[in-house]
């Protein structure tokens, strides 16, 4: 079978270009589930440093748990990297998980199956994309996923 | 269409005439004359601003204060042809100026009578070299729109920067959380909800239940016409974050529309601890809250 | 990071400290299970005021522990959930149906009195 390449992708309503941020970026490589526990705190660190409300503090941490996890799960490695993003004068947190793993072979069933429908299975990307102010993830069989998100101060 | 960005760039391209490294010199030059002529060139700007009944909300020292930091702002831009402590500046300038009422149409002016008065004293010099003062206008030229342009956006994102806090601020002035008794709060909303609004509310009313301890609360919905699907879900999803904080909620006031909303979403009417209006909802709550005497085997448990 | 656990008469209390990793918490499930058979405990009480964020095996761990605790005959309560982490958590569909939850610990304490029909010294949900 054909490597397939997915993409989904929503602006919600914020007009971007593309999704590298501008200003610093932290790399968290995803090895172990310590590395989950760095991620989150390195990314609400950010987060905090920017200015962020408590909320949307603890928002940026909890998407970033769960995209490491996720890169654990299914792709056993990868890497996080979290950094500020401006645009229009506004400026945010951007969330890129991305691992070089089996891939998603169903992105829109994925983008469908959250927590509250499955229990405890799946990836909760539907979860993460309610918790963003946007989202896009990058999938293909056999080369990896790439999830981008962001969320503006 | 050019627009600010936040990246640091540098100057437009050369035209067919002026090499770029004539440019680079010519800006030099331009630099050179607009730093000599500092003093004549700022008093000049500052009187027209005046003349032009720009800035009205400001003093004269204001003005002036204002425009030597401009000014100056100016001629590092370019110089340097980066526009980042330009476009900080100019931020910086509208977050003081736009409480004092200062208008786009204002700054937007301002700017455009700088580059009035610099373009005129570049005529003044050169006006004997007509080849020279072209190339000289040349290289001025995108540089002066370039910096317009930044700085007339910078007060723009600043002013809708300002108007979203303000409504942000007025949004919170309008959902209060109301504590009737111990332990139990009610949530009058009426009106509109957008998503926003939603989001407010939400972590107010959950903010309040930690503050007030609450064990119950009474959401009432009378006041709200219609709901989307999306905010619908978005209540589903403040009682479930309101237990987690121990209380209960009742919704009280669910039209038939609203009730016909959250069916549509999935979610499971016989589930939702809700009471066709406000008063007997109330009551519930202090059922729940053992207000009145119930016999023990009918009371509800709090999982 | 080890979870603090005490005893108060029936009930255990764990209190988290801190941000936890997922061996924290396995190490906490497997504590409680552990000291519960060992005292006999009626009750639990999980404080998670200092936790960072509720993510999904944080969620299934809480609901693990429950379930576990319940075997061996007593009841769990998770207390201390903070606004901002209950928030995000009913975002990414964590609910914790199943698991009884309270304000704090005072809260926390009073639901296992009543459930366990303990009435002496502490007002409870019916007592007022």
């Amino acid at each position: 079978m054909p490597a397939k390449r997915r993409k989904r992708g929503d602006g919600k309503g914020v007009a971007e270009r593309e999704f590298a941020p501008s200003g610093e970026e932290l790399r968290i490589p995803i090895l172990s589930a310590e590395d989950i526990l760095s991620a989150r705190l390195k990314g609400r660190a950010l987060a905090h440093r920017l200015g962020l409300t408590g909320s949307n503090q603890t928002i940026v941490a909890t998407a970033i748990s769960e995209l490491a996890r996720n890169i654990l799960q299914y792709a056993r490695r990868g890497e996080v990297l979290v950094g500020i993003v401006e645009s229009n004068g506004r400026t945010g947190i951007s969330v890129v998980a991305r691992d070089d793993g089996p891939g998603i072979p169903n992105v829109d069933r994925a983008l469908q199956i959250g927590f509250s429908t499955s229990g405890s299975l799946g990836m909760g990307l539907p979860g993460v994309r309610r918790l963003m102010d946007s989202f896009r993830i990058e999938s293909r069989t056999g080369k990896g996923t790439t999830v981008m998100v962001r969320k503006w101060k | 269409m050019k627009r600010a960005q936040s990246q640091v760039s540098k100057l437009p391209p050369t035209t067919a005439q002026t090499t770029s490294g004539e440019i680079a010199f010519l800006l030099r030059e331009l630099v050179a004359h607009l730093r000599q002529n500092r003093t004549q060139l700022r008093e000049e700007w500052a009187r027209r601003i005046t003349e032009a009944r720009l800035l009205t909300a400001m003093t004269k020292e204001e003005v002036f204060a204002e425009a030597t930091s401009v000014y100056d702002n100016y001629v590092e831009a370019l110089e340097t042809g980066t526009f980042e402590a330009l476009q900080s500046y100019s931020r910086n300038l509208s977050e003081r100026i736009i409480p004092r009422g200062v208008q786009t149409d204002e700054v937007v002016g301002i700017v455009l009578l700088l580059r009035d008065v610099l373009a005129r004293s570049l005529f003044a010099r050169y006006h004997a070299d007509f080849d020279k003062l072209n190339r000289i206008l040349d290289a001025y030229e995108p540089a002066a729109n370039r910096i317009a342009i930044t700085v007339a956006v910078g007060f723009v994102q600043e002013r809708e920067r300002t108007i979203r806090e303000q409504q942000e601020a007025i949004r919170e002035l309008s959902t209060p959380v109301l504590q009737v008794r111990e332990r139990l709060l009610i949530l009058p909303i009426i009106g509109v909800i957008d998503p926003q609004r939603a989001r407010q509310l939400t972590e107010q009313l959950l903010h309040g239940i930690r503050t007030n301890r609450a064990r119950v609360v009474v959401i009432d919905i009378t006041g709200v016409a219609a709901m989307d699907s999306n905010v619908a879900n978005h209540l589903v999803l403040t009682v479930e974050a309101s237990r987690l904080l121990g209380a209960t909620v009742i919704v009280t006031g669910l039209s038939p529309e609203i009730a016909q909303t959250l069916v549509n979403i999935g979610v499971d009417l016989t589930k939702m601890n809700t009471v066709g209006d406000l008063q007997g909802g109330i009551e519930e709550a202090e059922r729940l809250l053992g207000y009145k005497v119930v016999p023990a085997a009918k009371t509800e448990q709090q999982t | 990071m080890e979870v603090p656990i005490l005893k108060q008469g029936p009930y255990l209390i764990a209190s988290v400290q801190s941000a936890l990793t997922d061996a924290d918490l396995l190490q906490l499930r497997d504590a409680l299970i552990d000291k519960v058979g060992r005292f006999r405990s009626l009750g639990v009480i999980v404080d998670v005021t200092a936790l960072d964020v509720m993510d999904s095996f944080a969620s299934r761990m809480l609901r693990d522990i429950t379930h576990m605790i319940r075997l061996r005959g007593a009841d769990t309560v998770i207390v201390g959930i903070q606004p901002e982490v209950a928030f995000a958590m009913v975002q990414l569909g964590l609910t914790l149906e199943g698991v009884a939850t309270a304000l704090d610990l005072e809260e926390g304490l009073a639901f296992l009195d009543k459930k366990l029909g303990k009435n002496a010294g502490r007002p409870g949900l019916l007592t007022g």
